[in-house]
């Protein structure tokens, strides 16, 4: 089960009134490579994983990107809160207000909304954990392009933050990786 | 700095800590400093939540509350509400 904690993982700052910056955040909100993908995806997988340090950190990891996808959607909550209609439509937010006025619905920076065909489960740990591995490079340069479209200085803090735990968290994978591979690999003795 | 945030701000940075030596020990069971260091900053954790939850009110729905014949876990602000400095 999971228990709410009334906190954020990491304080969310929005200095500059970046509004366009929530559409472009809206990738890692709803997106292929999204926290809400890497929540669901290592929360799926874990089942199936064979050693019990895997199921552990998919079940850490997959929490983790749980309080990352909620970080993410602070930050889009507070850029349009209280922005009139006409000011979304010019920073290119019209047509997610028309459909969800400034609820912040998960779609990724086009507007498609999010779909379990972004993530896989194979059931086969070596394959699941290569996925994760990818993942989580693909979010790390996701996020260093989010940072290069903003100016603002506390977003870019908080975005800095989430680019680092993805390195921990492929640094981690592999580490799992490897475990399991030399546990295969030591079953495979006739 | 309001002292909210002040006493926030640090079980963050001990919560983050603890997230963060939780996810190497599960790589490394057998790393005797990590563990250690994991239950030195466990302990501080559950220190400073009992002092803001004495204050402020349930972090968790089954936390501590300065009030027990009030439900306090529904008071703003949320997370996503707090104005952070």
């Amino acid at each position: 089960m999971w228990m709410y904690e009334k906190k954020l993982e990491y304080p969310v700052r929005v200095f500059r009134n970046d509004i366009g910056m929530a559409k472009f955040l809206m990738a890692q909100y709803g997106g292929p490579d999204s926290e809400l993908s890497a929540g669901v995806r290592y929360l799926t997988q874990r089942y199936t994983m064979p050693t019990d340090k895997a199921k552990g950190l998919l079940t850490d990891i997959g929490t983790e990107e749980l309080a990352h996808w909620e970080i993410i959607a602070t930050m889009i909550y507070k850029l349009v809160k209280g922005v009139p209609a006409q000011q979304l439509r010019e920073a290119g937010l019209g047509a997610h207000f028309a459909q969800h006025d400034r609820a912040v619905y998960p779609a990724d920076a086009a507007g498609v909304p999010w779909t379990a065909a972004y993530i896989q489960a194979t059931g086969d740990p070596i394959a699941d954990l290569h996925e994760d591995l990818a993942a989580e490079q693909k979010a790390r340069t996701t996020y260093e392009h989010l940072i290069q479209l903003t100016d603002d200085p506390g977003i870019k803090d908080t975005l800095r933050f989430l680019r680092e735990r993805e390195v921990v968290h492929f640094q981690r994978f592999g580490e799992a990786l490897n475990d399991i591979q030399a546990l295969l690999n030591n079953k495979n003795l006739y | 700095m309001n002292e909210r945030l002040v006493m926030l701000r640090e079980i963050q940075e001990l919560e983050f800590t603890a997230i963060e030596l939780n996810l190497f020990l599960d790589t490394h069971p057998q790393e005797r400093a990590a563990l250690r260091d994991f239950y030195t900053v466990r302990n501080k954790l559950v220190e400073a939540v009992r002092r803001y939850e004495e204050i402020y009110g349930p972090l968790t729905a089954t936390g501590c509350s300065p009030k027990t014949n009030q439900w306090l876990w529904i008071e703003g602000p949320w997370p996503w509400e707090i104005e952070y400095e």
